[in-house]
């Protein structure tokens, strides 16, 4: 599994995948690998209070990567807490919580995906 | 298309109760019609602004079952679903209703039933409005509350306590609301060194989890003297959505459906946010108080922080802003809360707000769901 964002013809990177571009409507065509790439925190949060099924404290953070003519960004769990600025990479979960435990149904979705770990 | 009047506005005791969402609506909906002598029989349409019944409690239809409690049948019932600005977008549908010609007489009842429910159990309810992206991370809308007010103090170097003291105001402010869930001062020490919640905020940041219920009776403003003298008028509405996906907002700290919907209801309404005498704003977390603040055209970007800290926005500020006690004193049961807005406006618009009244003419509500997700924001005028 890589850690994928997509494009449209015009340029629009966006995270996760859409319909259609958010930006210019147009289909998106393009995949945008961000499984190496090194981004960067632009907020965090550590959250006590923490759903059924969450690890807690649960580490969230914003990660901007930049792409060169363009940036997009992800939003995730760290493996470690984190400060704004720091230099992250995603690293794979097999399962980012238990999808027994919540309300959503366990097969409406996927629940494997990445962490983001200080570099 | 005329303009709406409301002719009726109740709330029941927000907190934790012993009734059930139906037990909930009923209260508050005959209350809403008994202050204005109207039997239900006479209602076209009756809509029901709800966020989870069948999340929380297991029950479902409840507008049909609300209309056949309180001898409403024959009406058009529709419950309306917009997260946490369900009460906001019931607002927008009835005065729909009544601005079309469709309805001669709408009432609005808006209720959750939540405190039977773990604090765990509610956040998940509640951040299944999520993208599955988000969701699967185990996101909250307290955390997106943690990470958003993280990037605004950082960004506009504004002070820790500034949300401690947006929490203070409310909190003294539902001193004087007999219906609010939480009736007692609370201090900014008490606040800043409460357990954290979603890191920088604590658990004063937040509002609690809350039962009750609220309702709203429209009719046009040229039949409305026909039920009473103490009526109030929509003169502004208006809704919009942001991103699903917060993390693709270019700034997080601009919600953009406050933005838009509020720009829709001033436009309506013809005036400027600086006509406004007294709001009314969703304060489920304390910075999104600061946020609609700015977003609503009172405070420059940067400059919403001020206010609470500066004394603008109490009772006795320039623009007093949650004379309520707002959601974070009020309570929160999801689908009352933006009704429960217009019924402090309404109190306030027709001097029936007894301790906590202020000198106003125009109010304004603003009723956020999710973090921004969709918002509705009403402009009330007094009529008297």
């Amino acid at each position: 599994m890589n850690f994928e964002a997509h494009s449209c013809p015009n340029g629009h990177v966006t995270y996760p995948r859409h319909t259609v571009c958010p930006k210019c409507g147009e289909e998106q065509t393009e995949i945008v690998d961000l499984t190496d790439e090194v981004g960067t925190v632009v907020t965090w949060t550590t959250s006590t209070a923490t759903p059924p099924g969450v690890r807690e404290p649960n580490h969230l953070a914003i990660v901007e990567f930049n792409l060169g003519e363009t940036n997009v960004r992800a939003l995730g769990q760290t493996t470690d807490p984190v400060e704004t600025g720091d230099q992250v990479t995603p690293v794979f979960c097999k399962e980012l919580r238990d999808p027994g435990a919540g309300i959503r149904e366990k097969e409406s979705q996927d629940w494997d995906g990445y962490r983001f770990s200080p570099v | 298309m005329g303009r709406v009047a409301i002719i009726s506005a109740s709330m029941t005791q927000f907190g934790q109760r012993d009734d059930w969402i139906c037990e909930l609506l009923t209260e508050a909906g005959e209350s809403c019609l008994t202050n204005v002598d109207v039997d239900a029989s006479e209602l076209d349409h009756l809509y029901v602004s709800n966020m989870a019944s069948g999340e929380f409690e297991g029950q479902t239809g409840v507008p049909n079952a609300l209309a056949h409690d309180i001898g409403a049948l024959g009406a058009y019932t529709q419950r309306i679903d917009q997260t946490s600005s369900s009460g906001g977008a019931g607002i927008y549908a009835a005065w729909q209703s009544v601005a079309s010609g469709a309805s001669e007489l709408t009432m609005l009842v808006g209720g959750e039933k939540m405190t039977h429910r773990s604090t765990a159990e509610a956040t998940d309810i509640i951040a299944s409005l999520t993208h599955p992206v988000e969701y699967k991370h185990g996101v909250t809308l307290p955390s997106f509350a943690g990470l958003v007010s993280r990037l605004y103090l950082e960004s506009y170097d504004a002070p820790r306590k500034a949300l401690g003291a947006v929490a203070a105001k409310n909190h003294a402010n539902g001193i004087d609301n007999p219906h609010a869930q939480f009736q007692k001062e609370v201090d900014q020490e008490t606040i800043l060194e409460s357990p954290i919640i979603a890191d920088p905020l604590r658990l004063y940041d937040f509002c609690p989890i809350t039962d009750g219920s609220a309702a709203l009776l429209f009719c046009p403003e040229e039949k409305a003297a026909e039920y009473t003298d103490d009526y109030t008028v929509i003169s502004g509405i208006g809704g919009a959505t942001d991103t699903h996906v917060v993390h693709e907002r270019v700034d997080p700290t601009v919600m953009s459906g406050v933005v838009d919907s509020s720009r829709q209801a001033y436009e309506m309404a013809d005036i400027d946010p600086e006509d406004v005498d007294i709001a009314e704003l969703h304060d489920m977390f304390t910075i999104l108080e600061v946020l609609q603040l700015e977003d609503l055209g009172f405070f420059e970007k940067g400059e919403g922080w001020r206010a609470a800290v500066e004394g603008t926005t109490a009772r006795d500020g320039d623009l007093p802003v949650n004379t309520s006690g707002g959601l974070k004193s009020k309570g929160h049961p999801l689908g009352a809360s933006g009704v429960a807005q217009v019924y402090e406006l309404h109190q306030q618009l027709t001097q029936s707000a007894d301790s906590r009244q202020v000198e106003a003419d125009t109010g304004l509500a603003c009723n956020v769901g999710g973090f921004d997700n969709c918002v509705t924001t009403t402009i009330l005028e007094a009529t008297s």
